[in-house]
């Protein structure tokens, strides 16, 4: 009974000796830290992806509160992840209004399947994107797209990121992405870019264009690597009626800020090298269809003057040959 | 006999060529000459379209402090400036040369007598190397004036030659020194006068008795101050810091620079291109390259111009056979495959490599067990097992602590690997990670020190 009760208090002694030196400490060594940074990242989803450009969410939150005591706004912070939603949130915790951003997606920016950029080479050192892209140009021709080997998959925390094994290239989940930027900084071939969601700003569906290449080469080069490869012809630069297109090396790139996803480049492209979402892309057959309907229709037409022409020509044999280089001459020029 | 005391390993020799003489290569109708051939900054173009250039013209001159000039290896005109793929298939700028006769400019001594006397003082030699465009021969293409200037902390003794060719096929080397013994003691004796030092070695591996018997017998007829080195075949032996330890016996300082143990080592490549420069006012316009591989018809050195296309000289060889796996540019341990033979010579190429199917695939990974054949292997002591790991891991601080930065990339740990895992592929990715960091720590460091010194004053 004895022993028992002198380690009760020997225990208990020590126990009170020890939480005195904690408080003492605790008291000595006391951090003030602004107790709507804890609430902040309480509303933060808590995946520490690093999506905000803050090494997790409590660096994000403190970045909010300095930024709302020192402006007044929270400008460009922004958390991928919670999207609007939580952004709200940590608006109001901060009692401020709330500004919307349009939500953004990563965007494969390389359409060079399997079937379309044949392989010339083949690697066989270890699966990764970045050891390749160091050791060599690449297995096609094309050195500036897709590798293949799924850095980005694995860079990928939210599992939206995956390889078709069909085309041979990765392909973003439109719902699970929450555009971290985790896959774009993987990618040693700079693929994948970080684009707004969809044109309209409250559309149901996500309406967006893009050009689904990055091959600086020569129109020539490109196509001679990648069937689908941007050459730079610049056709939907002209077509395009917002101004949202700049052709820039030998590649195009629509700006997200401008495109109003029309879908007018996609139909126009001769390469197939600008992709759409599905909603834009019902709009597309039918602007094809116009055009192929159109290019009948003048084809017919030609013919027609063709014939006409011939019939005159048969009449008065002389002047033929003149009337052909006219013709000829500014189709050389343009070339 | 000696050699470096830890690790290496002992690929099959393979030297098929090594008894074939130096054949001049045909010189092409067109030549492209890139102007990315040497480590560090790659050259400008100075030449245009339409230009008229002899050879040893310059065309290019040096993009920055690691840079080199590149000279016309033709006679001709300058067709375009363009790009062309390298070895590895990226492209690079270079200057095509349509070839017009073969005339040489005036100021080059084409004529075979051997100049003995160095007439040069010791800064003209370096002004010399770098106007004439000498880069290391051995295939690191390190720019040789930048090596010949060390910092002034360092006390150089002696000048080690790297004649160990441990690379298995190639030959280049072993045949130069089997046509050229007196020039390279002569390219020796000027870089000794160069550096200010009065001893050099020269390192041969003993599979090459021929070369070690003629270079011994010129050495002593009238350079006693050169010493011939037979080394115990092993590789990685011609890398720098082992070549040191097998020679002097010195270590060169973890993270610190050759030169700390007093020796500079130079290819014997570089030593006969120093010799063409210094004594001939020859720049670096032409190299030997081995074309080599089990299937190649005839394995055969080449003496090439630059920016020969390497297809006409697997050509010359006998062609590309059809059960062609991989060809390489450079040896099979360290040199790299080319994704087509589209490219052209440049002067860090020793080689070209014809792999059959049978030989060029690697075989299927498997698990890690740590039999520790790599530690085993590696020559600088590292225990590549773990820093495969931590790069693939991205854990960079273990990684440091485990000096990935000695790494010298030789390939003796996937070589020695049983169970096939490419060690090497992941460690080249953490190392040049860590490298980045240790040199932003450096910075901040010295903008710290600067600052205080500042504060100071």
């Amino acid at each position: 009974m004895n022993v028992i009760l002198i380690a009760l208090i020997a225990l208990g002694a020590i126990g009170l000796i020890g939480s005195l030196l904690l408080y003492l400490v605790a008291k000595q060594f006391y951090v003030y830290e602004d107790p709507r940074v804890g609430q902040v990242e309480e509303a933060l989803p808590g995946a520490n992806c690093g999506g905000c450009g803050f090494p997790g969410c409590h660096g994000m939150a403190d970045a909010c509160v300095k930024a709302k005591d020192a402006k007044g706004e929270l400008g460009d912070l922004f958390c991928p992840v919670g999207g609007n939603d939580v952004m709200a949130q940590v608006s109001s915790l901060l009692g401020m209004e709330a500004a919307a951003a349009d939500p953004k997606i990563a965007v494969v920016r390389c359409n060079g399947n399997l079937c379309s950029r044949p392989k010339v080479a083949v690697f066989d050192g270890a699966k990764s994107c970045a050891i390749a892209a160091s050791t060599f140009s690449g297995e096609t021709g094309c050195a500036f797209g897709c590798v293949g080997l799924g850095d980005c998959v694995k860079a990928c925390q939210f599992d939206a990121i995956h390889m078709n094994t069909e085309t041979g290239l990765p392909e973003v989940d439109e719902e699970k992405c929450v555009a971290c930027g985790a896959c774009a900084k993987a990618c040693p071939k700079f693929v994948i870019e970080i684009r707004k969601k969809s044109a309209m700003a409250k559309a149901p569906t996500a309406k967006r264009v893009w050009v689904s290449c990055i091959n600086k080469d020569k129109g020539a080069v490109a196509r001679k690597a990648c069937n689908n490869a941007c050459i730079g012809c610049g056709k939907c630069q002209k077509v395009c009626k917002f101004d949202a297109i700049t052709v820039e090396n030998n590649l195009a790139f629509i700006d997200s800020e401008k495109c109003k996803a029309c879908g007018m480049c996609v139909a126009e492209c001769p390469t197939g090298a600008i992709h759409a979402t599905e909603p834009v892309m019902a709009v597309v057959e039918k602007l094809k269809a116009k055009k192929a309907a159109d290019a009948a229709k003048a084809k017919e037409e030609a013919a027609k003057k063709a014939a006409e022409a011939k019939a005159a020509a048969e009449a008065a044999p002389a002047p033929q040959p003149v009337a052909e280089k006219v013709a000829e001459a500014p189709k050389a020029e343009k070339q | 006999m000696k050699t470096f005391k830890l690790g290496g390993v002992h690929p099959a020799a393979n030297k098929l060529s090594d008894k074939a003489p130096i054949v001049v290569a045909e010189v092409p109708a067109l030549v492209a000459i890139p102007m990315a051939q040497n480590l560090g900054a790659p050259s400008k173009a100075i030449v245009a379209k339409g230009d008229k250039v002899k050879v040893g013209t310059p065309i290019g001159e040096p993009g920055g402090f690691l840079s080199s000039f590149v000279h016309s290896s033709v006679s001709g005109t300058v067709d375009k400036v363009d790009v062309v793929e390298d070895a590895t298939g990226k492209k690079v700028p270079a200057v095509f040369i349509k070839v017009e006769g073969d005339e040489w400019e005036e100021s080059i001594d084409r004529s075979k007598d051997i100049v003995k006397e160095i007439k040069l003082e010791k800064q003209e030699i370096i002004d010399r190397v770098k106007a004439m465009g000498i880069v290391g021969m051995g295939g690191a293409t390190f720019p040789t004036q930048v090596k010949l200037t060390p910092p002034p902390t360092a006390k150089p003794e002696c000048v080690i030659i790297n004649a160990v060719e441990c690379e298995p096929y190639l030959t280049s080397d072993h045949s130069l020194m089997l046509a050229h013994p007196e020039e390279i003691c002569i390219g020796v004796r000027i870089l000794e006068k160069a550096m200010g030092v009065k001893k050099a070695y020269i390192g041969i591996e003993a599979n090459k008795p021929d070369a070690i018997e003629l270079m011994t017998k010129t050495a002593a007829a009238g350079y006693p101050e050169i010493e011939i080195v037979p080394l115990k075949l092993k590789y990685p032996q011609g890398g720098e810091k082992q070549l040191i330890n097998a020679v002097i016996g010195k270590d060169v300082p973890s993270g610190g620079l050759p030169i700390a143990t007093g020796a500079l080592v130079q290819n014997v490549g570089t030593a006969f291109a120093v010799y063409e420069a210094v004594q001939k006012n020859k720049p670096l316009i032409e190299r030997i390259v081995t074309v080599t591989g089990k299937s190649i018809k005839k394995p055969s050195n080449f003496l090439a111009r630059l920016g020969v296309p390497i297809q006409n000289l697997i050509e010359a060889a006998g062609g590309l056979p059809d059960d062609t796996g991989k060809v390489i540019s450079g040896g099979p341990m360290m040199g790299k495959a080319m994704p087509d033979t589209n490219s052209y010579m440049v002067k860090g190429c020793s080689g070209i490599l014809v792999m059959r199917n049978e030989e060029a695939r690697r075989k299927e990974a498997s698990p890690c067990i740590k039999c520790g054949k790599c530690v085993q292997a590696c020559p600088m002591g590292l225990q590549p097992l773990f820093l495969a790991v931590y790069s693939e891991k991205n854990m960079l601080d273990a990684a440091e602590e485990e000096r990935i930065y000695d790494c010298i990339e030789c390939g003796s740990c996937s070589f020695s690997c049983p169970a096939n895992r490419p060690l090497l592929d992941w460690i080249r990715q953490g190392k040049p990670k860590v490298m980045g960091i240790l040199r932003q720590r450096a910075a901040e460091a010295k903008a710290k020190a600067d600052a205080a010194k500042a504060a100071a004053k």
